[in-house]
């Protein structure tokens, strides 16, 4: 189990050098200058040069890439190009925003999805199964930003029952803010979910602990409750974990529709305006966030599943 | 329930293999639907040029923001601008953008899938690790960062789209291709004296195909989906040319004063991804009712 655990953290080290390497050759590959779109049209060659010098553009570009990596070990992102201000605080104010947004996300889906799964499960093939498992398609296909445009629509413009923009202030604010984009990136995994809980649930009803608490006349709701779902709801974690990417696309569609603060808002904003040094800043911590989340996962999986370990 | 699957089997094996797939389909309430959704979707696409009332980028056709009329199928615009015709036209978009790119994406998966299944350990090796490392970035920050490179434009999108889908049809194919590489009618094959290109092209080939067309099958929805994103997030297709991205979100920005545009530029996104997903698993089920995808 250790050396899986560490063979598979190499893995994702790896996996980390290579994108951020990848990102950072692609960025300095791009015809234009960073330092000509910073200092706009009227720079002096003297300028220009002088900032090359502070950007570390005057070196060779394996230099560069020596350079970043050594910064990033320090925790410096580099500098924000209009308001001078570290990379990393900005990040790191704009991260909790998301991880809370993904959080009630998720903690909500799953709320109703493990009930609906089970009762999918146990009424096989019923109506009810059968309008879960349509909408559950459905959720999942339809765009998150199109569903945020209409959920805005309907509870916000329409029904005024929820505000629309922003994130509140205080406690209640906060709450009430989160409610719809909590929504949105919630409702496609409420779908998936309830589908993955309810094949597992399917497989394990059929299994011989199973059949045995039957005979012994436990009651079918006691029998999922208690002897069944610990084992149906395995799956669902360690697909959580790959989960992750999809969790924050949406994220950044929803932040910007309800116009909240977040990764999603920065790296648009930052994407517009050819903020190169914030967009390298939220494309690291979102890779980070992912491969760490996939990675954990990974060992969810392998500490259940010892056929996994052999695997890498 | 056996004796009614031999009989369609028969049935099957008397009318031919289309039109049993289209008896099957006709079982499928929902494929059929998703078949119906994808048919209309496409051909509104095609014969765009002879629907279109208004030329879809003239301003001030009619009054701005005009709610749906017999004159104005869906409203105009926050410009004055013929919602539908831009509804119809940023449909040919969208399946443009689809075919461009899952096509690049199809050809180069199943040719870096064939060479790391059948090639040696270490290019197999080096070709996973880059797989796992395209695969690290979350799509739409991928995207994004590819935006800020390239500029917004059509080919970016279809570029984001090839590259983060060829990691995942490579993957199906070099597992598939893996799986076969030791298998007797290849060793037989060998034997014989075929050459690489010969096994891969005339016996792998037409045994990966299939499970790999039915994946692209069921990316169009992401694809498209990518693409109006994008769009909406004025990082796709480039004004005047009409997305559905594009017009919901001048939508949202008139969403207090006119619903209509909203409307009508999400309903087009919402019934194309149901359609081809719909369509997609009844494929699926027809097809190959083992292959599952991974998220």
């Amino acid at each position: 189990m250790w050396l899986y655990v560490l063979k598979r953290i190499v893995l994702a080290a790896a996996i980390t050098v290579i994108a951020v390497t990848l990102l950072f050759v692609m960025i300095q590959a791009v015809p234009g200058d960073p330092a000509a779109v910073l200092l706009g049209p009227r720079a002096t060659p003297e300028l220009r040069a002088e900032l090359h010098e502070r950007m570390g553009l005057d070196q060779p570009l394996p230099m560069q890439v020596v350079m970043f990596f050594g910064g990033l070990l320090q925790g410096d992102l580099g500098f924000d190009v209009f308001t001078q201000r570290p990379v990393r605080s900005i990040v790191f104010e704009q991260l909790p925003y998301t991880i809370a947004l993904i959080l009630t996300a998720i903690a909500w889906s799953v709320l109703v999805a493990v009930p609906l799964g089970c009762y999918s499960a146990m009424r096989r093939n019923s109506v009810i199964d059968k309008v879960v498992g349509v909408m559950a398609v459905a959720t999942i296909a339809i765009p998150s930003f199109v569903m945020a445009i209409y959920a805005l629509l309907i509870f916000a413009v329409w029904l005024n029952w929820l505000p629309a923009i922003g994130a509140g202030s205080g406690f209640w604010g906060g709450v009430t803010h989160l409610i719809l984009p909590a929504f949105v990136v919630g409702i496609g995994w409420v779908g998936y979910l309830s589908r993955i809980v309810r094949a597992s649930m399917l497989e394990i009803l059929g299994e011989n602990h199973v059949r045995m608490a039957r005979s012994f006349g436990l009651s079918e709701g006691r029998i999922v409750a208690r002897y069944a779902l610990p084992l149906a709801i395995l799956p669902t974690v360690t697909i959580l974990g790959v989960g992750m990417a999809h969790l924050l696309s949406a994220a950044v569609f929803v932040e910007v529709v309800f116009a909240r603060p977040g990764i999603g808002t920065l790296i648009v904003q930052a994407v517009d305006s050819r903020n190169y040094p914030i967009v390298m800043g939220t494309v690291l911590a979102t890779t980070v966030l992912f491969v760490v989340s996939t990675t954990i996962a990974d060992f969810v999986n392998a500490a259940l599943d010892p056929r996994i370990r052999g695997d890498l | 329930m056996a004796e009614g699957t031999h009989a369609i089997a028969i049935e099957e094996a008397r009318s031919g293999a289309l039109t049993g797939f289209a008896r099957r389909l006709a079982r499928n309430p929902l494929g059929l639907f998703g078949a119906v959704l994808v048919v209309l979707m496409v051909a509104s696409a095609v014969f765009a040029d002879l629907i279109v009332p208004y030329d879809p980028t003239q301003i001030m056709v009619g009054p701005r923001l005009a709610p749906p009329s017999l004159e104005f199928l869906m409203g105009t615009d926050q410009l004055g601008r013929d919602v539908f015709s831009r509804v119809i036209t940023g449909g040919q978009v969208a399946l443009l953008v689809s075919a461009t790119a899952l096509g690049t994406a199809l050809s180069v998966g199943l040719l870096l899938g064939l060479v790391a299944g059948f090639g040696p350990p270490w290019l197999d090796n080096a070709l996973l690790l880059l797989f796992d490392t395209i695969r690290s970035f979350p799509v739409i920050i991928f995207a994004l960062a590819v935006v800020t490179l390239l500029g917004p434009s059509l080919a970016s999108v279809i570029f984001v789209v090839a590259v983060t889908t060829v990691p995942i049809y490579a993957r199906v194919v070099r597992t598939q291709t893996h799986a076969l590489r030791n298998s007797e009618f290849i060793t037989a094959e060998r034997a014989m004296g075929a050459g690489v290109p010969r096994i891969l092209g005339i016996h792998i080939l037409p045994n990966v195909i299939g499970p790999l067309l039915i994946l692209v099958s069921m990316d169009v929805p992401l694809v498209i989906t990518l693409e109006a994103g994008l769009s909406f997030l004025g990082m796709g297709v480039r004004p005047p040319t009409p997305s559905w991205g594009t017009i919901l979100n001048d939508g949202y920005g008139y969403i207090n004063q006119s619903v209509w545009p909203v409307v009508s530029g999400g309903i087009p996104i919402v019934l194309t991804t149901l359609g081809f997903t719909f369509l997609g698993e009844a494929l699926r089920d027809i097809f190959d009712p083992k292959l599952r995808k991974e998220l």
